[in-house]
C-alpha cells in the first residue's frame, strides 16, 4: 500500500514515453544545459553500459572514449535535462552491465553489433527516436 | 485555528524541479481525522479538539473506548490525540478532518511532530558527537570510549561528576518536531501530503503535522 502511494507522488514528475533502450546501444543523449539565460541541447554520444535504479530514481551510464580518457556520464532517464535518447546502434551483449568495458583498450572496445532481421522494424528502431 | 491532522509516514522520494533538480521529499498520509471530542474554556479550563485516527477493532477495543467514539457517531480509534487551539472554533464533535484543510489556508510551511527511531544503548560518539581517542598511537580497545569524565578534587564548585554528564545510554524513540518544513504538494483524493526533507521516525509511524509555527 504504501509503496502505491509513493508512486501516485513519483508518477506526476516521471516522462510519459521512455526510449527503448538497451544495454550494450551506442545512444545520443540529448542534454539541455542552462548557461545564465541561455538554453542549448548538447549531445553525448556512447555507449549504454548500466541502467541502475527504478521510477524516479532510474538512470543510465553512458560510456565514451575522448582522446585516450575513458568518460562516463550518469543521466536520470525522468530528468526534464535529459531532452532525448536516440539510439544509434544496438550491441550484442550478454550480460546487464558492461563494466568490463573500462578495461579494455583500443578494438576491443568495440561490441558486436546487433543485426534485427524484421525489414521493417530496423529501420523506424535504429533510427527511431523515442521521447 | 491552530491547523494540526494526525498522518502517518509513508515513506521518501525525490521530486524534479524544471530545471532537473531533484528535491528529497517525505509522503505523508494525514487525515481523516474525527474530532472526538472539542474541551473549551469552559468546562475543561482551556480550548482544544481531541481527534482520532486509523479505525481501531470494536473488539479489541473497551466499552469505555466504543462509548467515547460513539458520541461523535465513529467507532473507536486507535490514536487519539489532543490539539491545543488558541480561542473557540467553529469545529464541531464528528466533524471529519482531511487535508484538504490545509490546502484551503494555503499553508506553505508545516511542523512535523513524531517519535525518532531507536538507536537502543548507543555511545558517546553516536549520542553525542564525541571525537573518540585516536586510532593509533597506542590506543588499545578504546576508540570509542568517552575519555575522561571528570577529577575527584573538590573544584569549589562541586566534586565527582558533574550532573548531567553526557555519558552513553539510550538513544532514540524520542518525541521530536521539526519546524517550518516546506509543504510541496497536497492530493487531496488520498490525502497525500508532499513534504520537502525528512521527518521523525520510522515508515509507518505516526505523524502530527501542523501549520509552521515561525514561517509562512
Amino acid at each position: 500500500m504504501s509503496q502505491q502511494l509513493i508512486d501516485i507522488v513519483e508518477g506526476a514528475y516521471l516522462k510519459t514515453e521512455t526510449p527503448e533502450i538497451h544495454i550494450g546501444d551506442t545512444v545520443d543523449v540529448k542534454c539541455r544545459i542552462l548557461e545564465g539565460e541561455k538554453e542549448r541541447i548538447q549531445i553525448f554520444n556512447g555507449t549504454l553500459i548500466a541502467r541502475k535504479g527504478r521510477g524516479i530514481n532510474s538512470t543510465i551510464t553512458v560510456r565514451r572514449t575522448i582522446g585516450r580518457e575513458g568518460v562516463e556520464r550518469i543521466f536520470m532517464i525522468h530528468s526534464p535535462n535529459v531532452v532525448d535518447i536516440v539510439v544509434r546502434r544496438r550491441g550484442k551483449v550478454r550480460r546487464a552491465k558492461l563494466y568490463f568495458l573500462r578495461h579494455r583498450v583500443g578494438k576491443a572496445r568495440k561490441l558486436r553489433e546487433l543485426r534485427l532481421h524484421k525489414k521493417a522494424a530496423t529501420a523506424t528502431e535504429l533510427t527511431g527516436t523515442v521521447a | 485555528m491552530t491547523l494540526a491532522l494526525l498522518g502517518t509516514k509513508i515513506g521518501m522520494t525525490r521530486v524534479l524541479g524544471e530545471r532537473g533538480e531533484a528535491t528529497p521529499v517525505t509522503v505523508v498520509k494525514v487525515g481523516p481525522c474525527v474530532v472526538l471530542q472539542v474541551k473549551n474554556r469552559e468546562t475543561d479550563g482551556y480550548d482544544a479538539l481531541q481527534l482520532g485516527f486509523v479505525d481501531a477493532k470494536p473488539h479489541r477495543s473497551t466499552m469505555p473506548q466504543i462509548g467515547h467514539a460513539a458520541k461523535a457517531r465513529t467507532g473507536p480509534k486507535r490514536y487519539i490525540r489532543e490539539v491545543r487551539l488558541d480561542g473557540p472554533s467553529s469545529v464541531k464533535r464528528g466533524d471529519v478532518l482531511t487535508v484538504e484543510r490545509f490546502l484551503e489556508d494555503e499553508i506553505t510551511y508545516v511542523d512535523v511532530t513524531g517519535t525518532t527511531k531507536g538507536k537502543g544503548f548507543a555511545g558517546v560518539m553516536k549520542r553525542h558527537g564525541f571525537g573518540g581517542l585516536c586510532a593509533s598511537h597506542g590506543v588499545e580497545r578504546k576508540h570509542r570510549s568517552a575519555g575522561s569524565i571528570g577529577g575527584h578534587a573538590d573544584t569549589g564548585t562541586g566534586r565527582g561528576v558533574k550532573k548531567g554528564k553526557p555519558m552513553a545510554g539510550h538513544m532514540g524513540t524520542n518525541r521530536r518536531t521539526v519546524s517550518s518544513l516546506r509543504l510541496i504538494k497536497v492530493i487531496p483524493e488520498q490525502g497525500l501530503m508532499v513534504i520537502q526533507g525528512s521527518v521523525p521516525g520510522a515508515n509507518g509511524s505516526l505523524l502530527m503535522v501542523k501549520k509552521a509555527k515561525k514561517k509562512g
